[in-house]
């Protein structure tokens, strides 16, 4: 366009003044021209930096101290059992982490016991048999009437190793006997551009507190533990399989309830809705207004309507489930379904719209009836549409928070849900409560599990993506 | 919506197929499939009509709870006591005790009468009532009964009063509406113009191939979870800031970088539904424009902007809209703890940090804590719904048709 304006200067006098003027006038829209784009530009580092922070802190180098080492563990239990055992310990069976915690804690181990597999009041297990303390646990038939102080260290751990999975025993050995404990955490920039000052950093360190068995080594927040493990109090032991079991619930559900709702009040209004009358202009404008009222404010609804007024239904206490309260999956989806309502019916309404009046005509023609157009012709063809703008509604609503914590679900929970009316916790509750803490390797947990929720919904968009490419190629063929 | 045409048309085939099923015998399968279109019609209807419930559900459960919170009154200890007895007509009272003072006006009761204090004497000890009042009969009282003073939360108090310290029965909400309004003001300072700028250059100066790019590319800022941009707030702006302007003006927690961060969460919305406003200009205007010898900033700025001006207008309102119902970013960057401050760099609670703080601790049901996130939810409900309806009437009222 630059140059058809320059094109005119032989149509318009040229004297000086007004060239000048031309020239200021071509030179300020270049400059507004690299602000436009600058902005622009700012933008998307600004999701550049978002991201790059997530990463620095999900990876970086970790000081650790543990009472023992490894090695030292390794040695100890080879002794013990007269052959040599070869690590690592998360390697290990069972019965020789059931071992290693008997050699080097003794007196714990009732407790553990206690700890992990009592089913009673912790002033009673003493006293009771174990065909009643540990009911359910597997027990040789020749202990079960006797209580655990009657029994052995060797029967003792014999219990243990019996009963406890892999990762619940490795975990009680990294944490009681090795007493791993991180000492500080550096992000990965610092790990890649300054190793050097983390060495001097951990040599002073060490020299101040005098840690036993200290050790500087690279650490990935995210791995496999932190992925299947559960929550603890311990961040080098925490991990986050029960909130994505609780997002993966509370997703599943929502989609149960809100899916079939959403498209058929889409179905209602592009194919049925015409008379305009109040009903259905009043349930157009309803839609738009909800789909912009914060999402906090529908937590508050969930809090006073599911949690609270249906308590016997959300909790399950109706179908015979003791949950205590309404604060269950069940109120979650409930209020999660609401939230995202408008959004599909929107999304639903577009797609339906978008499919040609030819093919309805064409069905009318053959004689369907107006039901066997919709179901036959009309959303077959909408499905994709249908499907992508619920897959993006999905989305939005795996990475909301705030109407979860306003329901309550922001207790910590150790237990994996197990139904519609468990209790849970979520992905972005358990990040939410991590940012929250001031320790410097509950930002970086919350980092790894920011990863793993960005990775869920990298897969969503990515499925969207390739239904849309589906359909417009199907259109285009 | 089909069009009118169609409709007619259908609406024509059916009255004949009517008639022709009119004349012959109607079959059961026919009766049948009638009934059946009309239960899923009705079911379909059902569908809609939820929406209307979830509106219903929150206007009243917002309305009811905030109406409790409103309620009078709630019988609080006053700190003080009776210190002489009093016969069932003496209006004249010797009280002692320390708390704050009673004020005129201000109802009390003791033991089951109610009384409004007319006057008070500080300097004597002694305040006027009138006794008996709301219905509850005078009686004698001893010496030493506890003197119980009526905390109830009048609207005016709700939207004036500066202070909120529920353990003090006061409930303005003036500093957590300000908080609010700070960031609000913050994060548009922040999106208006790089949402606009960006709106303009995929729109004006993009090439059909970079828009198809950066498009997609800006507005994955939109997907990114909230709660994921409050640590980012958290963890790199609140840091840079601090190391900008120095870590004793700049507090951990802060409206600013709150701020800064709900703004960027909402250049996408600003720049998508302005660029589409941009687009929607016709190319003939700009055309012109250039062919009256203007530069492609100034055919920018005093044609197509101001052509798409509603749209843009309308994007702003709705880029307030979320930032006012913004809650996990100010949640985690903004501060616990309401507080009116003015000061950018402080820490200061907004409405919807101060529903999620409380939430999320132990919370008993029909506490005056409880109703009292109705009544701040309800506020919330009304500005956001105000500004919603208010965005759409922009677009309606001054939007220029181009034909």
């Amino acid at each position: 366009m630059g140059e058809q304006v320059q094109d005119r200067q032989s149509f318009v006098p040229g004297d000086q003044a007004f060239q000048d003027d031309l020239r200021r006038r071509h030179r300020r829209a270049k400059r507004w021209q690299v602000f436009f784009f600058a902005s622009l530009v700012v933008g998307l580092l600004a999701l550049l930096a978002l991201f790059a922070n997530v990463a620095d802190e999900a990876f970086g180098t970790i000081a650790i101290a543990s009472k023992y080492s490894e090695a030292e563990v390794l040695a100890a239990l080879s002794e013990a059992r007269g052959v040599t055992v070869e690590g690592p310990l998360e390697a290990l069976e069972n019965d020789d982490l059931a071992q290693v915690l008997a050699l080097y804690i003794p007196r714990r181990v009732p407790v553990i016991v206690r700890d992990e597999l009592s089913r009673v009041k912790p002033e009673d297990f003493t006293r009771v048999p174990l065909r009643e303390a540990l009911a359910g646990a597997t027990l040789p038939p020749d202990i079960a009437d006797l209580t655990i102080s009657q029994l052995s260290l060797e029967q003792q751990t014999a219990i243990l190793s019996a009963n406890l999975t892999h990762d619940v025993l490795y975990a009680r050995v990294l944490n009681d006997v090795i007493g791993l404990d991180i000492l500080k955490s550096w992000t990965l920039s610092r790990t890649l551009f300054d190793y050097a000052g983390i060495e001097a950093e951990f040599q002073a360190l060490v020299a101040a507190q005098d840690p036993p068995n200290p050790q500087l080594k690279p650490h990935s927040w995210l791995n496999s533990t932190f992925v299947t493990g559960t929550q603890s109090s311990y961040p080098e032991l925490a991990g986050i399989r029960t909130a994505i079991l609780g997002t993966l619930w509370i997703m599943a559900l929502t989609m149960l309830i809100a899916f079939p709702l959403g498209v058929g009040a889409a179905i209602y209004l592009e194919e049925y809705a015409h008379s305009g009358n109040w009903l259905e202009r009043l349930i157009e404008t309803n839609i738009r207004n909800l789909a912009g009222v914060p999402s906090i404010i529908y937590g508050l609804l969930g809090l006073a309507i599911f949690v609270r007024a249906l308590a016997p239904i959300s909790s399950g206490a109706l179908f015979g489930f003791n949950e205590a309260n309404g604060r269950t999956i069940f109120s979650a989806a409930m209020t999660m379904a609401l939230l995202i309502l408008p959004v599909i019916i929107i999304a639903a309404q577009e797609a339906i719209r978008a499919v040609p009046q030819s093919i309805r005509d064409a069905s009318y023609g053959l004689g369907a009836t107006q039901w066997q157009t919709i179901w036959y012709q009309v959303l077959p063809a909408a499905l994709p549409g249908i499907l992508t703008g619920t897959i993006l509604s999905m989305s939005r609503a795996i990475g909301e928070t705030a109407p979860l914590i306003v329901i309550g679900a922001s207790a910590v929970i150790f237990v994996d849900p197990s139904g519609p009316f468990s209790k849970f916790t979520a992905l972005p509750i358990q990040i939410w409560q991590w940012t929250a803490r001031p320790q410097e390797e509950f930002r970086n947990l919350a980092a790894a599990a920011i990863i793993v929720l960005l990775a869920l919904l990298l897969v969503l968009n990515s499925a969207a993506i390739i239904l849309r490419q589906r359909v417009s190629n199907r259109l285009r063929g | 919506m089909q069009n009118q045409a169609t409709l007619q048309k259908r609406e024509i085939i059916a009255t004949a197929l009517n008639r022709q099923a009119a004349r012959g015998e109607r079959s059961a399968l026919h009766q049948r499939t009638r009934l059946w279109e009309r239960v899923i019609r009705y079911l379909l209807l059902m569908c809609g009509v939820v929406s209307i419930f979830t509106t219903i559900g929150i206007v009243v459960v917002l309305g009811s709870e905030a109406l409790l919170f409103f309620t009078p009154p709630t019988w609080i200890d006053s700190f003080k006591t009776l210190q002489e007895p009093i016969t069932a007509t003496a209006t004249e009272l010797a009280i002692s005790g320390a708390g704050t003072p009673l004020e005129a006006g201000e109802i009390i009761r003791m033991v089951n009468e109610e009384m409004r204090v007319v006057s008070v004497d500080a300097a004597a000890g002694t305040i006027t009532v009138e006794r008996a009042i709301n219905g509850t009969v005078a009686a004698p009282l001893t010496a030493g009964v506890d003197i119980l003073r009526a905390d109830s939360v009048t609207l005016g108090e709700f939207l004036t009063s500066t202070q909120w310290m529920p353990q003090l029965g006061s409930f303005g909400v003036l500093p957590l509406l300000n908080a609010t309004l700070m960031i609000s003001a913050v994060a548009m300072l922040v999106a208006i113009p790089l949402g606009l700028s960006a709106a303009i250059y995929l729109s004006e100066y993009a090439s059909p191939k970079a828009r198809a790019v950066l498009k997609p590319v800006l507005e994955l800022l939109a997907g990114v979870p909230t709660v994921v941009f409050g640590y980012f707030a958290l963890t790199f702006v609140t840091p840079l800031l601090r190391s900008l302007f120095g870590i004793d003006v700049v507090e951990i927690y802060n409206t600013a970088s709150a701020g800064i961060v709900v703004g960027i969460m909402i250049i996408p919305t600003v720049a998508s539904i302005s660029e589409d406003a941009l687009r929607a200009v016709p190319q003939s205007l700009r055309e012109a424009s250039y062919g009256l010898g203007a530069t492609r900033l100034e055919t920018v700025t005093r044609v197509v902007v101001p052509a798409a001006l509603s749209g843009i207008v309308a994007s702003f309102i709705l880029g307030v809209s979320r930032a006012i119902g913004e809650t996990m970013i100010v949640s985690i960057a903004a501060g616990a703890g309401p507080k009116f401050t003015f000061n950018l760099f402080a820490g200061a609670e907004t409405m919807t940090g101060h529903i999620v703080r409380i939430s999320s601790g132990d919370i008993s049901y029909n506490s005056i804590d409880y109703n009292s996130l109705f009544a701040i939810g309800l506020l919330l409900f009304v500005i956001t719904l105000a500004l919603n309806i208010l965005s759409r009437a922009v677009t309606a009222r001054f939007r220029e048709v181009y034909q």
